[in-house]
């Protein structure tokens, strides 16, 4: 017999935390390996989870709508095996069955929701566990000193490059790296959740101010969920860093409507539907080229024309 | 303007004070007739008569006593330890009285209690004893610690002067090799409480006092010319009241900082000032605070163990590098 931790998987490189949603299995359950035994609640998308192997649901450490970091020991299964098998490794939990929104863009399209923007990664960073060594401690949380420049310019210690003792952040090193603006590896491909947003940090609040709502008699209070929170918080915070600008035009859309019902049947024998998006979209990035200002950033007094076209596209998921 | 020994510029505040003022007397063992066993007191009893240059018995624990007891009857006494490491003989005056009497009695006690500390002149286990760290925390009590000759003169003019108690610590190694030009004419006094920066610099702090001082210069040029290193070498000068506020300062420029003392390691006042920068300048530290002190052990005897336990311009450098590349 032996114990098989069960652990908060980490759903995109940039989540820190997820909500333990609903438990589909009850503690003395039998579980079958891979089966779901819980759901969770992510930033990003809501997921089941299946068993790392089968056996009995011995414990449930983590209640129904608890969040906790990644990583966090949510139940233990007892197998039958003998050999000494490890709690799973998080990224070998993820799910097959849930849409996951990729590549993610660095700029969200100024209209509708902005779902798919970077994750922001405030100070509070997932704790590790307690076997963490003293240098893996300082590679991660630095010195007193970096994590107080890193909170000042909202920078992401773990995206610095590090030349310190065993590889840590040093003050030279964050402040160079502030200093040059951009971070050493590309931002695009799914790495950019971790990129430093120079600018106001939207409080964990979500507010832009300090007013709140509060409920009077005959309201009805219904709590958010982590997805629709965050998508609350990025609208609000996407208004505070660029500029809005609305214009209407009218365009005649026959050509369009001709060709893609011409084309309609081909993809969908493919298993694809072609919709009006992806024309809007292809219009969109062909334009963007040709009018680079328009596919910018500001950084401070500076303008950063950037080199890739990368298109947002937010996706209802209820 | 001359040059003028650590010594010589110690004698001359003491003649500077005793000439200033009437009240001030020296006593101690052979500080009389033979002038002092390292002569600080040379030509004094010539100058000032056997009524204000006082030979003493061998008995550290009277010869503090009765300083305490004409300073309460309005006198400055300046008691001489012939070496520090006797003064632990007066321990019990100095902690038990001296420190609490104005608060016991409302009786003030002026008196400077001073002697030559330190090693790396073969001296052994009772002749080159540092014991600031046994005075250190009795509140009632002030420790001066010069390093340079200016301020050997400015803190001894200083300590007769203060109104309370003050342990002045000169060091016997840097008698004779601390030369300094000082100004003949003029009021030379340091003022107690106050650091001194005794060199510049950006990437790397050492606090420190005393011998300990010239040592963390040398490896500073060291630093500097084989790392390239800027190192700021911070003279405390005053153990007690000890000057925080530049002690923050120095750690928020460089954000790395060690601390030098000849003094034995555990216990040793580094522990208090690293204390002191945790409690109030965390936020600024861009490494751990380090230490460079003599080993827990008695000093030794011989030549080559004295030097081993003793603090070295080279471990001051190996420490500093570590400090730099954290």
């Amino acid at each position: 017999m032996s114990r098989v931790d069960v652990v908060m998987p980490q759903m995109g490189e940039s989540i820190a935390e997820g909500t333990l949603a609903k438990w589909l299995k009850k503690v003395g359950d039998e579980v079958k390996r891979d089966e779901p035994i819980f759901e969770i609640s992510t930033d990003k998308v809501d997921a089941e989870i299946p068993a790392p192997s089968g056996g009995i649901l011995a414990e449930i450490k983590v209640p129904e709508g608890q969040t906790v970091p990644i990583q966090t020991v949510v139940a233990v299964i007892e197998t039958d095996a003998t050999a000494g098998v490890g709690a799973a490794p998080a990224p070998a939990a993820a799910p097959a069955a849930s849409p996951a929104p990729r590549p993610q863009a660095p700029t969200p399209v100024a209209a509708g929701p902005a779902a798919a923007a970077p994750a922001l990664a405030p100070g509070s960073q997932a704790p590790s566990p307690v076997t963490e060594s003293a240098d893996e401690r300082l590679r991660r949380r630095s010195t007193p000193l970096v994590r107080k420049i890193a909170a000042e310019h909202s920078v992401d210690i773990a995206t610095v490059p590090g030349t310190g003792h065993a590889g840590r952040v040093t003050k030279k090193d964050i402040l160079d790296y502030i200093d040059t603006g951009a971070p050493a590896a590309p931002a695009a491909g799914g790495a950019a959740g971790a990129a430093p947003i120079a600018g106001p940090q939207a409080p964990a609040s979500g507010g832009a101010g300090q007013w709140e709502a509060t409920p009077w008699p005959g309201d009805r209070v219904e709590a958010m969920s982590r997805i629709r929170q965050l998508t609350s918080e990025h609208m609000v915070f996407s208004r505070r860093t660029s500029a809005h600008v609305t214009t209407f035009y009218e365009v005649d859309m026959t050509r369009v409507a001709r060709l893609r019902a011409a084309n309609k049947k081909g993809y969908e024998d493919r298993g694809v539907k072609l919709t009006y998006l992806g024309f809007i979209v292809k219009a969109v990035a062909d334009q963007l080229r040709r009018h680079p200002v328009l596919n910018a950033a500001v950084q401070r007094a500076a303008i950063i024309y950037r080199g890739q076209v990368n298109i947002g596209i937010a996706v209802a998921l209820d | 303007m001359p040059e003028v020994t650590y010594l010589e510029a110690l004698r001359q505040g003491l003649r500077e004070e005793m000439q200033r003022d009437e009240r001030v007397f020296i006593l101690g063992e052979d500080v009389g007739r033979y002038g002092g066993a390292f002569k600080v007191t040379d030509g004094f009893m010539a100058e000032f008569g056997d009524r204000r240059v006082i030979d003493t018995p061998i008995s550290e624990a009277a010869i503090v006593g009765a300083a305490a007891g004409a300073a309460h009857l309005g006198m400055r006494p300046v008691a001489e330890m012939q070496f520090i490491d006797f003064i632990s003989c007066a321990y019990d005056i100095l902690t038990n009285y001296v420190a609490t009497a104005r608060y016991r009695a409302n009786l003030a006690c002026p008196i400077v209690v001073r002697g030559p500390c330190g090693g790396y002149v073969r001296g052994g286990p009772f002749h080159s004893q540092n014991p600031e760290a046994a005075f250190f925390h009795t509140p009632g009590l002030k420790i001066v610690c010069p390093a340079t000759a200016r301020d050997a003169k400015g803190l001894i003019k200083a300590a007769i002067r203060d109104d309370d108690p003050v342990l002045y610590f000169e060091h016997k190694y840097l008698y004779r090799r601390v030369k300094e030009q000082l100004p003949e004419d003029g009021d030379l006094v340091t003022p107690i409480g106050r650091a001194r920066v005794a060199r510049e610099g950006g990437d790397l702090s050492i606090v420190t006092y005393s011998a300990m001082v010239w040592k963390a210069l040398e490896a500073a040029q060291t630093l500097e010319k084989e790392d390239g290193l800027r190192v700021e070498v911070l003279d405390l000068r005053t153990l007690l009241p000890m000057d925080d506020a530049a002690i923050l300062a120095t750690v928020r420029k460089t954000n790395r900082v060690m601390i030098v003392h000849e003094d034995t390691r555990t216990g040793g006042v580094a522990g208090e000032i690293a204390a002191r920068i945790n409690e109030a300048a965390f936020e600024w530290l861009d490494a751990p605070v380090l230490r460079v002190t003599a080993a827990d052990t008695p000093l030794p005897y011989a030549p080559t163990l004295e030097d081993y336990v003793l603090p070295q311009t080279a471990d001051i450098v190996a420490v500093a590098r570590k400090l730099a590349a954290y």
